[in-house]
């Protein structure tokens, strides 16, 4: 897996605020310009725009050439990447949880056939 | 089946886990605590035994954790308990023997229950983001220690049970 295309680092760091959050679910719904990103938000438009160069400084997002507008657009790939690891960090312990949850099982049944005197 | 393991980042430093388990705190918090029942199921991938697992949970205690392969390989951690409310919160140091990350992480253990069933919530702090997303970006499987290379085969193929068989092997 190609990770040096991006700064995974700043992928989190950028995903990590909730307004720059709601700005990519807007763009998740097709492109948009910077007008239009920073109307559903009590934000001003410069700050609208610190944000979306946090974003586009992580890979998550980018400029459209048409040049009055310059609509942003959502990149799925590193989004889909930062999911990924986290996926796998939470599959190995997922597998981990799978062996407390028998134990814990085992653990329920000693408890009721001994009461609370399990060991 | 449906307890579904959250795993989320919070703020620049640290990785947040979330999952229900069908029990009541005092069961599970026996089973974050003591050895004989902690070497049970905090293991890697098959083949991974805990021959020493160490508890002395008190305030300013240790815990030493190393896990075994079948072919030698080994590795271990440990750290110091720096608050403890049984059954409901615990906060350690956590350090690798290979320092895979620079510096202590603290890890946070909280436990609520409700109808009987218990939330645990795990949180780990690195001590920089950098750290943060080297852990999830070689999560254990590569991190821990060089020599499990094979391991992300073993995890991503992982049928997801075992318990048993394992735990007796030990």
């Amino acid at each position: 897996m190609v990770l040096e295309s991006f700064n995974l680092d700043s992928v989190f760091a950028a995903l990590a605020d909730p307004t720059r959050r709601a700005i990519l679910a807007r763009l998740a719904a097709g492109e948009a310009s910077v007008n239009e990103l920073a109307e559903p938000f009590s934000v001003s438009q410069p700050a609208i725009s610190r944000h979306l160069k946090v974003l586009e400084r992580a890979g998550l997002i980018s400029r459209g050439r048409a040049a009055q507008r310059r609509p942003r657009r959502l990149e799925a790939k590193p989004l889909a990447e930062a999911a990924s690891w986290l996926e796998t960090y939470r599959k190995f312990w997922e597998m981990r949880f799978k062996r407390l949850d028998a134990l814990l099982d085992e653990m329920k049944l000693a408890e009721k056939s001994h009461g609370r005197n399990k060991r | 089946m449906k307890n579904i393991l959250q795993v989320t980042t919070q703020g620049d430093r640290e990785i947040v886990m979330t999952r229900l388990f069908d029990a009541p705190r005092h069961l599970v918090f026996e089973a974050c605590s003591q050895p004989e029942l902690v070497r049970q199921w905090l293991l890697g991938p098959e083949g991974w035994s805990m021959p020493v697992c160490e508890i002395d949970m008190r305030v300013g205690g240790r815990y030493r954790y190393v896990w075994r392969h079948g072919d030698g390989r080994e590795m271990g951690m440990g750290g110091v308990y720096r608050e403890i409310v049984i059954p409901e919160r615990v906060v350690a140091t956590e350090k690798f023997d290979e320092a895979w990350y620079p510096g202590e992480a603290v890890g946070t253990l909280v436990l609520v229950e409700r109808d009987g069933k218990t939330t645990l919530t795990q949180s780990m702090l690195y001590d920089s983001r950098q750290t943060r997303d080297a852990v999830l970006k070689s999560p254990m499987e590569k991190g821990v220690a060089a020599s499990y290379d094979r391991l992300e085969t073993l995890v991503t193929s992982m049928p997801g049970q075992d318990a048993k068989r394992e735990s007796r092997a030990s």
